[in-house]
This record gives structure tokens, C-alpha cells and sequence, in this order.
């Protein structure tokens, strides 16, 4: 379906440069609905999950929302507009600010067999509850050997706004990934955000989702299969939004759009990047990062959070021990800085990865110029 | 600065000049707003507004300001005024709530401290009678006998329920099956009333192959869906968000049960203690909050846990009703839990029952609590005030019990437990295949990978791995 997109576009002609066309490669849907005029519906990421969870909780009775601001306020983000008024406040509930309390509180419906889903005003505040989605949720099917299950998915913004400072900032990627028992996804797309969120929720285990605060207000066309309200995309499986020969990006969220502009400039300079678009941490499809360094010899990793055992350590890690032989450069990690996100503008703008910083690292692996010490 | 002020603002002025500084500024913000239901009307107050803005303009910089409009209605007593949340009389008698109550919450007994009923009343019968106390006698002697078995290094760990054993078993007398039990880990009582054998806390103590829990945790970790009795994790308070969580799913499905959780004093300053009281509330949902104030956390007492009334005093504070009895009067908890499971489920209310006791044992087999309470008061305790005792005192007095219904109960329980740990102790452990299981519904590929990995290294080097265990 997205070839036959695909295809549209590489014929739809008028637009495309002579410098373009030369370099002509399958185009990700997402720069195709910029340029070119598309049969494909566009979506936003914020409507993609709200149509979601109407979906899931129409389609199932046990299936109900918890959080702060998630009824009356349409949600802090707007995300679970509608639903109130939908289905009622037995199913859209308005919680007191104690995130330890209904976080515990959804466990433990789901140990009795509900399917909440907790929405964080931001993941940073999942700290305060960090104990039950961890120690409860978590571990609770293992040791209880299997008598009590968790179907729970804890949602909400995840990694850096704008401008909102240390505490409202952090990736938490990587903690909830370290987890045993624990699936941590982390959606770009509006495809992604609908396929991945009805997943999560009807997943048997606990799912933590990573949304984008940027990524909510943002376009992206979806193919008719995607509205479908069977929709759903597997979990573990990582997607190649840009294929290419030369090196392999691999990005999650809000990065995944910074990696395929990346990919954008690299082209022009004659070096083709594959973009791997994680969309599952955890399960992390190793598979298919192998097989891409496998042919491209080159890896750069992009992630928004800490450097320090982070995702792409992880990437990075699993590709010396699956495809070292293969690999023709050494692995470079692209992450936020390690300090506490600033406020002021022109400092969190260098805290964060921007697209040269990408654009220089997959140089880097093609021996092109640019030392290290320059970047910093 | 001068105010021109009518002589009916005096009293508004008197009133606003002890809360106010130098400047007749205030650092505080009051959020009233005004009543209709006050008699003086607003022009008067107007132009008291204009002046003291217009003067304090300068200062605005040095705090925020009242709007006079609030003090329209002061009149000492009779005014209220609707605050978000409901009517509040004022009274102008300036009186902090004291911080400690001139008479401690009442405790609810029914047997005296010899067994015999305080007032003439309807009690349980006497089949009903006879089953709680021989399961208060087992649950004695099955604490006796693991706690030995754990210092003879058969079991690694064990925790008793001595002194406790009447909140264990009346509270689940009181109960139906269909109650869940969300325990903290001294309520092994509850489970063995519901039906668990001694088999079964033998095989999970022991880790073996039978266990429930497949050999994942410590003993006494119990856990088993049939009895309705939700699996112990030894983080303490996390069960209380848990409960209020699925009495809110019973109460979606409508059912004629409510759930039932446990905890101890010291659990009750956790954070979850004061997120679950206060979300069921809320939420109004059938969920009875059963806190062993057992007098000590580990060596923590209860002086130095809370300075509050103990726990009791808690509940009201939520909006959750609540009363006080006695831990060792087995007939005063079944009552209480009985009249409490009552309006759980009808009025969907979370009730709070505090149960005064004692932990006349150690916290567990890795403590020592001579080290930190006198031996002679955990004698008296031990003795003069067991539940166990107390309530004998009661079904012989009835004529329901005698010494030779008590020795052959004894001795039977004793067999019965002993024979059950040499079983328990040669039953096999559960095979590896049990580390990879559970972590998810279905096994990740990452695991399966490992699980053949790692039998292949038992296979390559069977001289590391123990022979007694199965692969």
C-alpha cells in the first residue's frame, strides 16, 4: 500500500528537481505528502491516538482512561478529547494529583481485570509512580507465577518541549527499557501513534508509550488501511522509513523526523542513509538493525535522552556483538547532552540533537571530513 | 497611611489589621468569595475598595492584596460562606484544632480479658465458634513449627503471626470467597481460613515444584487466584492502591463482594496509605482498609512512627469511616468486618478498621527484637494478652471445647505440618524453564534465545550444575 504511494509520487513529476530526480530513490510518505499532491488522507498525531482509544474503548467495555485532566479538560493535551462526553466518567476518570496513588490504583484494576490506561501529564512525573509501574506492574506476572497479569498501558509525553526546562524534559526511553517485563514503545508517525497505541492496549502486558509533545500538532498522511478500527501494528517490529546503502540511522520519535531531514542533506552530498525507525524499545528488533548494518557497514545512533546508558549504547552494543565483522567504521551515538535540560532557548537548542549534528556523524562513518572535536 | 472608614468598617478594619502588616498590606492570598446569603449589600463596601487599592498602589510590589468585598458579612457566629466544597460557619473565637485529642478513640471489645461478653448480645455460633479457633490454634503451630525449620536451614526465611492470629482468622471468618484479599505478608491467617492446605504453605516455603509460584519468591509469599487471595509482594503499602483499583473493577461489575486489604502501622505512613484512602473516597468504592497496629515496624515504634491518635483518626481526615477495636478479641473483629463488608458493598464506601495488637514475635527470622524492646514486655504480651487463649477461655466457658478436644487438635496440626515439610522438602524444584516464563504473556525471542543457551551450557559443563535439580 505504502509502495503504491510511493510509486504515485516518483511519477508525479512537475516538482522534482533534475538534481533530485538523479538521485531518485523511494521517497517515505511523509515527504511525498509535502511536495505533491496525495490521495492519502493527513492525520495528526494527536488526532491518531484520540481516534485510538475511541476505537479500543468502543470496542471494548474493559478498556478505560485514568489520569489528570484526561475528562473534563479533554485531556492536558487535548489527546482524550471527546471521551468524556462519550463514555461517561466511569471510563474517563479525573484523578486527584498523586501519580503514585493512580498509577497503583490502575494496577491494581488490572490485576482484577480491567484494562486501564494512565495517562502522565509527562513522563518525568511517572517518577512519582515509578515504583508501581516497576514493582508492580512489571514483576507482578513473574512472581506471581503467572496467577496475576497486568494489561495496563502507561501513556504520555515523553523527552524535551520547548522550553520547558529540566524537570519537564527527560527521556525516560531508556529507564523503562531496562525493565524485564516492561514493553516500551515509542510512536513517530500518526500511522505509528494509532497502530502502536491499539497494540499497547490490547497487549496482556504492561506497555509503556512514549509520545512527543512537538509530535502531537504534527501531519502525516495515513493510508486507508490505517483508519481501518482493526488496525494494529506488531510489537518488537522497527521500520525502515528510508531505505539507502551507505549507513543506517536508526531514531525514535521526534527523532525519526530530524534523521529522514538528515537523510535529505546526506543525499545531496552522494551519501545514501537507511532511517530505521525504532518504534519499539522494548522488544528492540535487533533483527533488523543487524541486517541493515549488515549492508551498509555504518551505524549512527539518534536518540533525544542522556548519553550514559542510553538506547543507543544498546543499539550500538548489539551491533558489535551481532555484526562486528561487518561493520567499516566506528559506531557513533548522537544524544542530548548529559546536563539537565537549560530553559533559555539558544542553550536547550545545543542540548539537543539537531539535524547537522546527524548529518556529521554519518559523515564521520564515510570518512568525510569533519573531526570529532569540532562537533563536541 | 489614611483610611477614611465609615464606623460600620471598624469591625472590617479591626479584623484585617491583625492579619495585615505595617503597610495594611498582606502576603496572603485568601480565595473566599462572597455568599448570597449575607445581608449587607455591595455599594458599601465599594468605595472602601477604591481606597485601599488607590492607596496601596504603591505597594503592590510587596505582596497581594485582599478584596475588601469579602469582608462584607462579619458577624461572629452567624455568617457562612460558600466555599468550594460546601457551607463553613465562621465563628470569631480564634481556636487551633488541638494536635492530640483529650480522650483516645474508643476500642470495640466484645470478650473481656477472660473471655467473658461485656454485654449480652448475639454472638457467633458455635460450629462457626469452633472452626476460628482451631484455625487460630493451626496458624499458632504452623508459625512455631516453620519458624523452627527455618533455624534449622530447611526454609530460608519466615515471618509469625503471633498475637495475631485473631485478626487473621475472625476477619476472614467475617468474609465471603468472593472478597478479595489484597494482603500485606502477616495475613497468612486469611488464607488458611479460605482453604489453603498446609501442604500448600509448605511447598511454597520450600520453593519446590508444587509452589504456586513456581519457586519465584522468598517464603511466605503466598498467592493463589482460587482462593481469591492476591499474591504477596513484599513492598509495603503498594497492595492499598492496589485494592481501591480492583474495588473500583467490582464495583464497575456490579458484584456483591467488596476487597479486603491489609496492612501495619508503619505502612500507614506510606505515601500509598494516603493516595489509596483518599482516591477510594473519591471514587466511593467497597474496599475495607484492615491496619494491624501491631505497636512496632521492624524496631520502629509506634511513638515514632506517627504522633496522631494511631491510625484510626486517619480515616476521617479522607472521609472514610472508621472505628477502632480490639486485635485480640476475635469477636469484636468479626463483628466489625461483618458490619463493615455490609456497608462497603451497599453504600459503596471504603471503611478503615484499626485493630489494636501486639507482634509478639520478632519481625522475621532476620530479626532479633530483644535488641530493641524489653523481653519482659513481650512476656506479657505473649501471655496475659493472647487471642488465642482469650478466646478459649470463651468457647470452653460455652461448653463447646475442653482440654482433650485441645490436646488432640494440637497434636494432630503438629503431625499434620511435620509430615507436610519432609514432603515439601523432597518434592523437586521447578525447572529452569521457569526463569524465562512469566516475564512476558508469550516468551520474547531474546529469552527463548537464552533458554537454549543457557541449557546447552549446562550440557557442555553438567559438573557446574547441581545434580538434585532438574534441568
Amino acid at each position: 500500500m505504502l509502495g503504491i504511494l510511493r510509486q504515485k509520487v516518483s511519477f508525479g513529476g512537475s516538482h522534482i528537481s533534475i538534481v533530485e530526480q538523479s538521485f531518485l530513490r523511494i521517497r517515505p510518505a511523509v515527504n511525498a505528502s509535502r511536495g505533491y499532491t496525495s490521495a492519502a488522507k493527513e492525520m495528526t498525531v494527536r488526532d491518531a491516538l484520540n481516534s485510538a482509544l475511541d476505537e479500543e474503548m468502543s470496542a471494548d467495555p474493559k478498556v478505560f482512561l485514568m489520569g489528570e485532566e484526561v475528562g473534563e479538560y479533554q485531556g492536558a493535551y487535548k489527546i482524550s478529547k471527546g471521551l468524556l462526553d462519550k463514555y461517561g466518567p466511569e471510563r474517563v476518570v479525573d484523578t486527584p494529583i498523586t501519580e503514585a496513588g493512580f498509577t497503583g490504583i490502575g494496577v491494581g484494576a488490572a490485576y482484577y481485570g480491567l484494562r486501564p490506561v494512565i495517562e502522565f501529564m509527562t513522563f518525568n512525573f511517572s517518577m512519582q509512580a515509578i515504583d508501581h509501574i516497576i514493582n508492580s506492574a512489571a514483576k507482578s506476572n513473574y512472581m506471581s507465577a503467572g496467577q496475576i497479569s497486568v494489561p495496563i498501558v502507561f501513556r504520555g509525553p515523553n523527552g524535551a518541549a520547548a522550553g520547558v526546562g529540566a524537570q519537564h524534559s527527560q527521556c525516560y526511553a531508556a529507564w523503562y527499557a531496562a525493565c524485564p517485563g516492561l514493553k516500551v514503545l515509542s510512536p513517530y508517525s500518526s500511522e505509528d501513534a494509532r497502530g502502536l497505541l491499539k497494540a499497547a492496549i490490547r497487549d496482556p502486558d504492561p506497555v509503556v508509550f512514549l509520545e512527543n509533545e512537538l509530535l502531537y500538532g504534527e501531519s502525516f498522511p495515513v493510508a486507508a488501511e490505517v483508519l481501518d478500527s482493526s488496525f494494529c501494528l506488531p510489537i518488537g517490529k522497527a521500520k525502515i522509513e528510508r531505505e539507502g546503502k551507505d549507513v543506517t540511522i536508526t531514531a525514535f520519535s521526534k527523532m525519526v523526523g530530524y534523521a529522514l531531514k538528515a537523510a535529505e542533506i546526506l543525499a545531496n552530498e552522494g551519501i545514501s542513509a537507511e532511517v530505521i525507525n525504532l518504534r519499539s524499545i522494548r522488544p528492540m528488533d535487533k533483527a533488523t538493525i543487524n541486517a541493515s548494518v549488515r549492508k551498509t557497514n555504518r551505524l549512527v545512533t539518534v536518540e533525544e535522552g542522556f548519553p550514559q546508558h542510553g538506547v543507543g549504547a544498546e543499539i550500538c552494543t548489539s551491533v558489535i556483538e551481532e555484526s562486528f565483522e561487518y561493520l567499516d567504521a566506528a559506531v557513533e551515538r548522537i544524544a542530548g547532552a548529559d546536563v539537565p535540560m537549560p530553559y533559555a532557548a539558544n542553550l536547550e537548542r545545543m542540548a539537543v540533537p539537531q539535524i547537522e549534528d546527524i548529518v556529521r556523524a554519518a559523515k564521520r562513518t564515510c570518512y568525510r571530513s569533519v573531526p570529532k572535536a569540532a562537533t563536541a | 497611611m489614611a483610611f477614611s472608614l465609615r464606623k460600620s468598617k471598624y469591625v472590617i478594619y479591626n479584623n484585617l489589621k491583625t492579619r495585615m502588616g505595617l503597610f495594611g498590606i498582606t502576603k496572603n492570598r485568601s480565595c473566599w468569595t462572597s455568599s448570597p446569603t449575607h445581608h449587607h449589600s455591595t455599594p458599601i463596601a465599594a468605595p472602601f475598595v477604591q481606597t485601599f487599592r488607590n492607596t496601596c498602589a504603591s505597594f503592590r510590589n510587596t505582596g497581594t492584596l485582599f478584596s475588601a468585598r469579602r469582608f462584607e458579612s462579619i458577624k461572629a457566629g452567624k455568617q457562612v460562606l460558600d466555599f468550594p466544597g460546601g457551607m463553613v460557619a465562621f465563628t470569631s473565637e480564634m481556636s487551633f484544632i488541638s494536635e492530640s485529642p483529650k480522650e483516645r478513640a474508643h476500642c470495640y471489645r466484645v470478650l473481656d480479658d477472660n473471655g467473658q461478653p461485656i454485654i449480652h448480645q448475639n454472638i457467633v455460633n458455635e460450629e462457626v465458634s469452633i472452626t476460628m479457633y482451631a484455625h487460630m490454634v493451626t496458624l499458632q503451630i504452623m508459625d512455631t513449627i516453620f519458624y523452627e525449620a527455618q533455624r534449622q536451614g530447611r526454609i530460608s526465611f519466615y515471618l509469625t503471626t503471633n498475637g495475631e492470629e485473631a485478626i487473621n482468622i475472625a476477619s476472614a471468618a467475617a468474609l465471603t470467597i468472593d472478597d478479595l484479599i489484597f494482603p500485606q505478608y502477616r495475613e497468612p491467617g486469611v488464607l488458611l481460613w479460605r482453604g489453603f492446605t498446609l501442604q500448600e504453605f509448605a511447598n511454597q516455603c520450600f520453593g519446590n515444584k508444587a509452589d504456586y509460584g513456581k519457586g519465584r519468591q522468598m517464603p511466605i509469599h503466598y498467592g493463589s487466584n482460587k482462593h481469591n487471595y492476591f499474591t504477596i509482594s513484599s513492598t509495603i503499602a503498594t497492595q492499598l492502591p492496589h485494592a481501591v483499583g480492583a474495588a473500583y473493577s467490582l464495583k464497575m461489575e456490579k458484584k456483591d463482594a467488596c476487597v479486603v486489604t491489609y496492612f501495619g502501622d508503619g505502612g500507614s505512613s506510606e505515601g500509598d496509605f494516603h493516595a489509596a484512602l483518599n482516591f477510594a473516597a473519591v471514587m466511593e468504592v467497597p474496599v475495607i482498609f484492615i491496619c494491624r497496629n501491631n505497636g512496632w515496624a521492624i524496631s520502629t515504634p509506634t511513638s515514632d512512627q506517627f504522633r496522631s491518635d494511631g491510625v484510626v483518626v486517619k480515616g476521617k481526615a479522607y472521609g472514610v469511616r472508621s472505628i477502632r477495636v480490639d486485635g485480640n478479641d476475635a469477636l469484636a473483629i468479626y463483628n466489625a468486618v461483618h458490619a463493615a463488608r455490609e456497608m462497603a458493598i451497599s453504600e459503596h464506601r471504603p471503611i478503615l478498621i484499626e485493630a489494636l495488637a501486639y507482634r509478639v514475635g520478632h519481625h522475621s527470622t532476620s530479626d532479633d527484637s530483644t535488641k530493641y524492646r524489653p523481653a519482659n514486655e513481650i512476656e506479657f504480651w505473649r501471655t496475659s494478652r493472647d487471642p488465642v487463649t482469650r478466646f478459649r477461655k470463651w468457647i470452653e466457658s460455652n461448653g463447646w471445647w475442653s482440654g482433650e478436644a485441645e490436646s488432640e487438635l494440637r497434636s494432630s496440626v503438629r503431625k499434620e505440618l511435620l509430615h507436610a515439610i519432609q514432603f515439601a522438602e523432597k518434592v523437586e524444584k521447578p525447572s529452569i524453564s521457569n526463569i524465562f516464563t512469566d516475564v512476558y504473556d508469550i516468551p520474547p525471542l531474546n529469552l527463548c534465545e537464552q533458554e537454549i543457551s543457557l541449557r546447552e551450557t549446562i550440557k557442555r559443563y553438567p559438573e557446574d550444575y547441581p545434580p538434585n535439580v532438574p534441568v
